[in-house]
């Protein structure tokens, strides 16, 4: 459904990433691992097209999204949840999630994708009109996942959705991210928690300083020696 | 005593009313196209000119032709939007500046070289007006525009808060590359701001017509008033914009009434200097709107 070929982009003169090719299936859960810095967060913001690619395609269900500008990417069906949550601070939660369903197509299901966003977050709905801002971490993950949702996205993409989140709450953060892959949405999780990330995708990419140099199913990664080494601490 | 309290309270909400529709134009750009534009000022310039025109050579009401001023400034805004101001957004503020600056230079001398220094006024069967209450006095031309300019404010309110328009602007205010996620086109959203800002702007011109004159620099004396609003109300905060107007509008005809008559602005600046020495972000507190 999505496969970049040789993708490389740079902010400014500095390359990002290099040579990534990665390809994810309908309905497919797959992992972006890798440490700090690896180039994760920057090839899905190429995919959102937010920062700019100097060479490779992206192609999403036969669109080319090259020539594609940044906000034509959600109508095509792709839900980017930002690194750091990034939820709209002054806006209710509820404004939050009608902002998720911006686009025409997702704005014609807006209330119903809302009460099946509502059920799977419950704590959302009882927190409608509070504003984002001032809620916990973990509330605003899941108020970004659900913002994510509400574009009823054929892929899912998630940045560090355990970032700075206490264990319990990464925990339900998880098992969330089970059930939406479960509902049939591609998902492709962006992860420094290498261990989590394995348990919840079917296959999984390593990067490092910018290039893919590693890939396999969660079981072959998790067997992985090196990999074992360098991010499961074994 | 008090009556003269109360008579410069009621001058200072009337004329604040106006600044208010300059200043949320200008907060409202800020916030959300994050620029400043110094030529607000000029935009209420030829708000009062078309009026003025429209009142001179086909006899219209200054307060009817809000319905030409405010689609033509609206179109302008959405002009200089994306013919102007897009290609100069980036991270770099000086070119930003120098545009904003260099368009209101460009408008005064514009007007002065169209319509003369000349003052114009127009003259309408309310301008004299007057409604008693005791001993108060409230002028009727002022009294119409402080109602138009509040119903204007409650209006963008509205649209912010229960439009998707509305609320894709407050996103985009809020987090531009998110916003983007979400499918929201940032330069469309940009347009409509500047297009309801320099509306606003008109608005203000036309509704000052009754009452005040126009003159190429007319536009000067409001976009100062509005800039000292946005400051105390907070950047980017309509509703603190319009509360700080208001106050200032206040401030200043207290200090015309009670420090002198040239000293209106001592008050105000009085105002703006304590207010940024000790709360550098505003009255209007956060980022909020």
């Amino acid at each position: 459904m999505l496969k970049l070929s040789g993708v490389s982009a740079s902010y400014g003169s500095v390359p990002a990433i290099h040579n990534v090719s990665i390809e994810i299936g309908e309905g497919e859960a797959v992992g972006l691992l890798g440490a700090n810095g690896a180039g994760k967060s920057t090839t899905l913001r190429a995919i959102s097209k937010l920062v700019k690619m100097s060479s490779g395609t992206i192609i999403f269900a036969g669109t080319d999204l090259s020539t594609l500008p940044p906000h034509r990417i959600p109508e095509l069906g792709i839900a980017h949840v930002p690194e750091g949550r990034q939820v709209f601070p002054e806006m209710t939660v509820q404004e939050n999630l009608e902002i998720g369903a911006y686009v025409p197509k997702a704005k014609l299901e807006r209330s119903r994708t809302l009460d099946l966003v509502y059920s799977i977050f419950p704590r959302l709905a009882d927190r409608k009109k509070q504003l984002a801002g001032t809620m916990s971490g973990g509330e605003q993950q899941m108020l970004a996942v659900g913002r994510g949702l509400m574009l009823k996205p054929r892929l899912l993409m998630l940045d560090e959705p355990s970032l700075g989140l206490a264990p319990v709450m990464t925990d339900v953060t998880f098992e969330k991210i089970g059930e939406i892959h479960k509902m049939g949405t591609a998902i492709l999780l962006v992860e420094q928690n290498v261990s989590r990330a394995l348990s919840l995708v079917q296959r999984a990419y390593v990067l490092e300083s910018g290039s893919v140099t590693m890939q396999g199913t969660s079981a072959e990664l998790a067997d992985n020696e090196q990999v074992q080494a360098a991010y499961l601490g074994i | 005593m008090w009556e003269t309290i109360a008579q410069a309270v009621i001058n200072g909400l009337l004329i604040g009313g106006i600044y208010a529709l300059v200043s949320i134009g200008v907060t409202l750009i800020f916030g959300v196209v994050k620029i400043v534009n110094f030529a607000q000022g000029e935009f209420v310039m030829i708000g009062m000119y078309i009026s003025f025109f429209l009142s001179s050579q086909f006899g219209i009401d200054p307060l009817v032709s809000l319905i030409v001023s405010m689609p033509v400034l609206f179109v302008i805004g959405v002009l200089v939007q994306h013919f102007l101001i897009r290609r100069v957004l980036g991270p770099n503020d000086m070119p930003q500046i120098f545009l904003t600056f260099a368009l209101s230079l460009l408008l005064l001398n514009l007007a002065l070289m169209l319509f003369s220094a000349n003052y114009r006024t127009v003259h309408t069967s309310y301008s004299d007006e007057a409604l008693h209450l005791g001993e108060l006095y409230i002028p009727v031309a002022k009294l119409i525009a402080f109602v138009v300019a509040m119903a204007l404010s409650g209006a963008l309110w509205v649209f912010l808060h229960t439009t998707d328009l509305g609320k894709a602007m407050r996103a985009a205010a809020q987090n531009r590359d998110v916003a983007t996620l979400m499918g929201i086109n940032p330069n469309r959203v940009f347009c409509v701001a500047l297009g309801i800002a320099l509306a606003l702007a008109g608005a203000a011109g036309s509704l000052l017509m009754p009452f005040y004159s126009a003159y190429p620099f007319v536009g000067q004396v409001f976009v100062l008033m509005a800039f000292v609003a946005v400051v105390l109300g907070t950047l980017g905060n309509v509703i603190g914009a319009l509360v700080a107007s208001l106050m200032m509008g206040v401030a200043e005809s207290l200090g015309i009434q009670f420090v002198g008559a040239d000293s209106g602005l001592i008050v105000v600046f009085a105002m703006l200097l304590l207010t940024l020495a000790f709360k550098p972000t505003g009255l209007g507190g956060g980022r909020a709107r």
